[in-house]
């Protein structure tokens, strides 16, 4: 387990729902997929979720999935619309410049495993 | 008119008795889902699922309710030309049955295999259409029911377990 926190300073991560506290949440691993039904069919509630899609969808498919916090890799930034709706749901959206197998690497080393 | 039945081991008589029994249901939720309008497809699981939560249903069974019913609803938005979810809160159960305008599904069991899809660009340009939402309402759900047939409409329908 690791704080979204400390993992949010390892990627220069910004987040785009600041009333969501990164230190509240603590991530156990993730699911890195950009295809939202291999997302509600394989990943574990709890995790977060690393990918490019960054559409109303992906809010959707993460609260049905459990999903505290989505990842969002390349420099891809949610619109105002995805993030009002995200706080609504309670997800943390972060962004980062670094890619998908950057920021797996880096989660997977600070997770120690 | 082609058919698919799915029952999950060990809930062959649960369900039997659902079926024959035809009791009254506690709430009852209509919801209609537009044709290729994937903001509004979704509203409809994310109500059945606040209310479930509200009922104290069981976390995991919450989030099986929640992905099932989610994929249908996509399904209904991305294949068909629109349709409706109806969603049947009994005591010890959920019974979701969503039913669409057509045009139908031409082959099954060939829907129901991981992988294949008939999704359009529009579809797969938002992350849909991996050919995972059936499997992964059948994965879910403790039965689940097909009815279609091309040029027809096509009826989706799961019952899960609270417990």
């Amino acid at each position: 387990m690791t704080k979204l926190s400390e993992y949010i300073a390892k990627i220069d991560g910004k987040n785009h729902t600041p009333a969501i506290d990164p230190e509240t949440i603590e991530i156990s691993g993730a699911y890195v997929s950009d295809m939202l039904s291999d997302v509600m069919g394989s990943a574990k509630p709890g995790q977060a979720w690393i990918t490019i899609m960054r559409h109303l969808n992906v809010i959707a498919v993460a609260s049905m999935t459990g999903i505290p916090v989505i990842i969002f890799s390349k420099g891809n930034i949610p619109d105002a619309a995805v993030c009002d709706k995200a706080l609504e749901e309670g997800i943390c959206l972060i962004s980062s410049n670094h890619d998908t197998f950057t920021l797996t690497g880096i989660l997977y080393n600070t997770l120690g495993l | 008119m082609a058919e698919y039945w799915y029952i999950a081991e060990g809930f062959e008589e649960k369900v039997q008795s659902f079926l024959t029994n035809n009791g009254e249901s506690e709430v009852d939720m209509m919801f209609t889902v537009p044709e290729k309008d994937f903001n509004t497809a979704g509203k409809g699981s994310s109500e059945v699922k606040n209310l479930l939560k509200r009922l104290g249903v069981e976390s995991g069974v919450l989030r099986r309710i929640a992905v099932a019913s989610y994929e249908a609803e996509i399904n209904v938005a991305a294949h068909s030309q629109g349709g409706v979810m109806h969603s049947a809160v009994f005591d010890d159960l959920i019974h979701v049955r969503f039913e669409d305008e057509g045009p139908g599904i031409g082959d099954i069991e060939q829907a129901m295999v991981p992988g294949f899809s008939t999704a359009d660009d529009l579809v797969r340009e938002l992350g849909f259409g991996a050919g995972l939402g059936l499997p992964n309402i059948k994965k879910n759900s403790d039965a689940m029911h097909i009815v279609s047939e091309k040029g027809s409409s096509t009826l989706v329908e799961f019952i899960i377990f609270f417990a």
